[in-house]
C-alpha cells in the first residue's frame, strides 16, 4: 500500500510539471491525457462490462460539439459564428472564454451520460456482436447527420472560439495540457473507487455470465446502463477538452471519426489489457508513442501500418500487456498459485 | 411540407424502380456475407472494402479501353484470390476464437484496403462509363439506365447459379455440411480448412461481381466501403441466416428505402439514415424477442 502512495505522489507530480520538462511536447502531451481517459473510459463497459461498444465516439463527438456550441451559443448568436467560418466576427474576452469553456465541459460530461441512459435500454439489450455492430452504427450516424446539420457547421465545420490574448504565448498549451490533465485524474480517481466497490463485482458478473448474474438477482440492466453513463460522462469530458484543443470541429474527421478515436480507444484498452485498472494506461502511452512514431517515419502510410497494427493486436495479444504479466506472475494481482499445480502444468507443456 | 416527391407522385414510381434495382446488388453483397457468416461464424467489416476492391478493377479494365462490363468476370476471379489470401493471412488464426476479435481483425483489414486503394487509385470518386444508354418509361416520366438493369439481370444470374451450384456440386455440399456441423463434417473427412477459404474465397468473388457492376451503375471512392458492410448486415439480420429469398426481399426494401430517403431527407442523410435504420432494426429486434425472455445472439 505503502508503495502505491509514492507510485500515485510520484505520478501526480510528474503530471503536474511535465509540461515545463517537456515544453516542445505540451499539445503530445494533452492528446496522451484525452487518450488515456479515452482508453479507461471504453474499458469501464468494453472490459469490465463485456459489451464491446464501437460507437463511444458518439459520445465523445456529441461533447465536443456541445462544449463548443456552449461556449460560442453562451455570448453571441451560434448560427451567425458557424456561418462567418471562424473569420473573427466575435471575440471572446478572457473571461468570456473561461466562463465559457467551464459551463461547457459541465455540459460536454453530463449530456452525453443523460444521452447514454436515455438510449441504454434499447441499445444495452442487444448482445455480443449485435451490439458491437449497432454500437458502430449508433456511431456513423451521428457523425453523418451531424454532418447535415447547418446550425453547427454542417459539412464546413466549426471552429472553436479561439484562446483569448492573456499575456503568454505558452498560456493556451498550458491551459489545456492542465484542463486534460485534471480531466485525466478525475476519471482515474473515479474509476479506482468504483473499481473497489461491489459495482464492478456487479459488471465483472454481467461479463462471465449475464443470465446467471439475472438468475441471482442482479438488475443487470440498471448496472448496465449505469456503467454506460459513466463511460458516456467521462468521454464527452475529454471530447470536450479535445474540442478546445484542436480548435476545429469537422462531423466525420475530427469529432465522430470513427476511423481514428473510435477505434484507438478500443484498440488502446485491448494493447494494455481489458479489464483491469492499469491497463488502459498502459496500453494508450503505448500507442501514443507508437503512433506519432508511425505519423512522423511513415507519413502517409499510417493508415496502412495501423491497419496492420490492429491485425496483429487483434491475433497475438487479445490480453494485452497486463494480462501478459498477469499470466507470467499471477502472485503479483493477488492470485493464489498452488505451487505444485502450476509445475505440474509447466510439465505437461 | 412541399416536397417534391409529393408533388410529383410519378417520382414515387421513379424512386421505387431506382432503389429496386440497387437492393438487388445489395442482396448479392449480403447473400455473400450470409454465406460466410453462417459457415464461419465471422462478421466481415471488410466486406465492403471487397466491393469497392472489386470496382476498381472493374475501372481499371475501362481505363485501359476493355469494355467494364467484362470486369463482371474478371473481378470476381480475381478477387476470389485476394479472398483465399485474406482467409490464410488473417482469418484462419480468428475463426474459432471470441466474435468481438473477428470484427476487430476484419475491422483492421478495412482500414488497411481502404487506405491502400487510397494510395492506388487516389481519392477522387469515379466511375466506368458503360456506354448503355437509359430506358425511357411512362411519357419519358420515368428514366431507368439501361447499366442498372444490365446490374439487376447480372446479380440474379450470379445468385441463382450460385445456389445451384451449393446445391448440387462436391465443394457446394462440403459447404453447406460445415455450416451445419463443422466437426462432424470434419469427422467425415471434410476438409473444413479448405472449405473456409473457399468460402471466403466465394464471398470476396461475390464482392467482386457486385463491385464491378457497382462501379458502372453508381460511383466507387475508397471510402465508401463502409456502408456496404452495414447494409449488407442489415439485410442479413433482417431476413436470417440461410433465408435466401428473405435477403433478396429485405436488399430490395432496403435500396428502395434509401432513395425514397434520399428524397424526402436529402442526400447529405442518405448514408446517416442506412446507419440509423440499422439501430432501430436491431432496438426492435430487441424488444420484440425481449418479451419472450430471449435476445439477439
Amino acid at each position: 500500500m505503502k508503495k502505491n502512495i509514492f507510485l500515485y505522489s510520484a505520478l501526480l507530480i510528474f503530471g503536474l510539471i511535465a509540461p515545463f520538462i517537456f515544453p516542445a511536447f505540451k499539445v503530445q502531451l494533452s492528446i496522451l491525457c484525452v487518450l488515456i481517459v479515452l482508453a479507461i473510459t471504453w474499458n469501464i463497459q468494453g472490459g469490465e462490462m463485456g459489451y464491446n461498444s464501437f460507437g463511444n465516439i458518439l459520445f465523445y463527438g456529441l461533447g465536443m460539439y456541445l462544449c463548443a456550441s456552449v461556449q460560442v451559443g453562451m455570448f453571441f448568436p451560434l448560427a451567425e459564428w458557424t456561418e462567418s467560418g471562424g473569420e473573427k466576427t466575435f471575440v471572446h474576452t478572457p473571461v468570456q472564454f473561461f466562463q465559457g469553456i467551464a459551463v461547457g465541459l459541465a455540459v460536454a460530461a453530463v449530456i452525453p451520460a443523460i444521452v447514454a441512459g436515455l438510449i441504454g435500454y434499447s441499445i444495452l439489450g442487444l448482445r455480443g456482436h449485435y451490439f458491437a455492430i449497432g454500437t458502430l452504427g449508433l456511431g456513423v450516424a451521428a457523425g453523418e447527420i451531424s454532418g447535415g446539420i447547418e446550425i453547427i457547421g454542417a459539412g464546413q465545420g466549426f471552429t472553436t472560439p479561439p484562446f483569448p490574448n492573456v499575456g503568454s504565448l505558452e498560456a493556451r498549451g498550458e491551459f489545456f495540457y492542465y484542463c486534460s490533465f485534471v480531466a485525466l485524474v478525475l476519471t482515474f480517481i473515479a474509476v479506482k473507487s468504483i473499481y473497489s466497490t461491489r459495482f464492478k463485482l456487479v459488471l465483472n458478473a454481467i461479463r462471465d455470465n449475464e443470465d446467471k448474474a439475472e438468475a441471482m438477482g442482479i438488475q443487470t440492466m440498471k448496472y448496465k446502463i449505469i456503467g454506460w453513463m459513466i463511460s458516456a460522462f467521462f468521454c464527452g469530458l475529454a471530447g470536450g477538452i479535445m474540442g478546445g484543443l484542436v480548435g476545429y470541429i469537422d462531423s466525420t474527421d475530427v469529432a465522430f471519426d470513427g476511423r481514428e478515436m473510435g477505434v484507438f480507444m478500443v484498440l488502446m484498452a485491448i494493447l494494455g489489457g481489458k479489464g483491469t485498472l492499469w491497463g488502459p494506461v498502459i496500453g494508450a502511452t503505448i500507442f501514443h508513442i507508437f503512433k506519432e512514431g508511425f505519423w512522423t517515419f511513415f507519413l502517409g502510410w499510417q493508415y496502412v501500418a495501423l491497419g496492420v497494427l490492429i491485425v496483429v493486436i487483434v491475433i497475438y495479444f487479445p490480453e494485452g500487456i497486463m494480462g501478459w504479466l498477469r499470466e507470467k506472475y499471477p502472485e503479483k494481482f493477488g492470485e493464489v498459485v498452488d505451487e505444485a499445480d502450476r509445475k505440474a502444468q509447466v510439465e505437461l507443456k | 411540407m412541399d416536397l417534391l416527391i409529393f408533388e410529383a407522385p410519378i417520382l414515387m414510381v421513379q424512386a421505387s424502380m431506382d432503389g429496386i434495382l440497387l437492393g438487388i446488388l445489395f442482396a448479392l453483397i449480403a447473400y455473400g456475407m450470409a454465406l460466410q457468416w453462417g459457415v464461419m461464424n465471422i462478421i466481415n467489416i471488410a466486406q465492403g472494402d471487397l466491393v469497392i476492391l472489386g470496382g476498381y478493377i472493374a475501372y481499371f479494365m475501362y481505363l485501359y479501353g476493355i469494355h467494364p462490363a467484362w470486369g463482371v468476370i474478371v473481378s470476381p476471379i480475381i478477387m476470389y484470390f485476394v479472398g483465399v489470401g485474406i482467409y490464410k493471412l488473417v482469418i484462419n488464426k480468428v475463426v474459432d476464437r471470441d466474435l468481438f476479435i473477428s470484427i476487430l481483425a476484419t475491422f483492421g483489414i478495412s482500414i488497411l484496403f481502404m487506405q491502400l486503394m487510397n494510395f492506388a487509385f487516389g481519392a477522387d470518386v469515379v466511375l466506368a462509363v458503360s456506354g448503355y444508354g437509359t430506358t425511357m418509361l411512362f411519357d419519358n416520366s420515368v428514366t431507368l439506365p439501361n447499366s442498372k438493369i444490365f446490374a439487376a439481370v447480372i446479380s440474379i444470374i450470379f445468385a441463382i447459379g450460385l445456389i445451384i451450384y451449393m446445391k448440387k456440386s462436391k465443394l457446394g455440399r462440403a459447404i453447406r455440411a460445415t455450416a451445419q456441423n463443422a466437426r462432424a463434417a470434419k469427422i467425415l473427412g471434410v476438409d473444413t480448412e479448405k472449405v473456409y477459404a473457399a468460402t471466403f474465397g466465394i464471398n470476396a468473388a461475390l464482392c467482386g461481381v457486385a463491385g464491378a457492376l457497382i462501379s458502372i451503375t453508381f460511383t466507387i471512392h475508397p471510402y465508401m466501403g463502409l456502408p456496404y458492410t452495414i447494409r449488407s448486415f442489415m439485410i442479413v439480420i433482417v431476413a436470417g441466416l440461410g433465408n435466401l429469398p428473405g435477403v433478396a426481399i429485405s436488399g430490395m426494401g432496403l435500396g428502395v428505402f434509401e432513395e425514397f430517403a434520399d428524397y424526402i431527407l436529402g442526400t447529405e442523410f442518405r448514408i446517416g439514415s442506412v446507419f440509423l435504420l440499422l439501430v432501430l432494426i436491431l432496438v426492435y429486434r430487441r424488444f420484440k424477442l425481449a418479451k419472450k425472455r430471449e435476445y439477439l445472439k
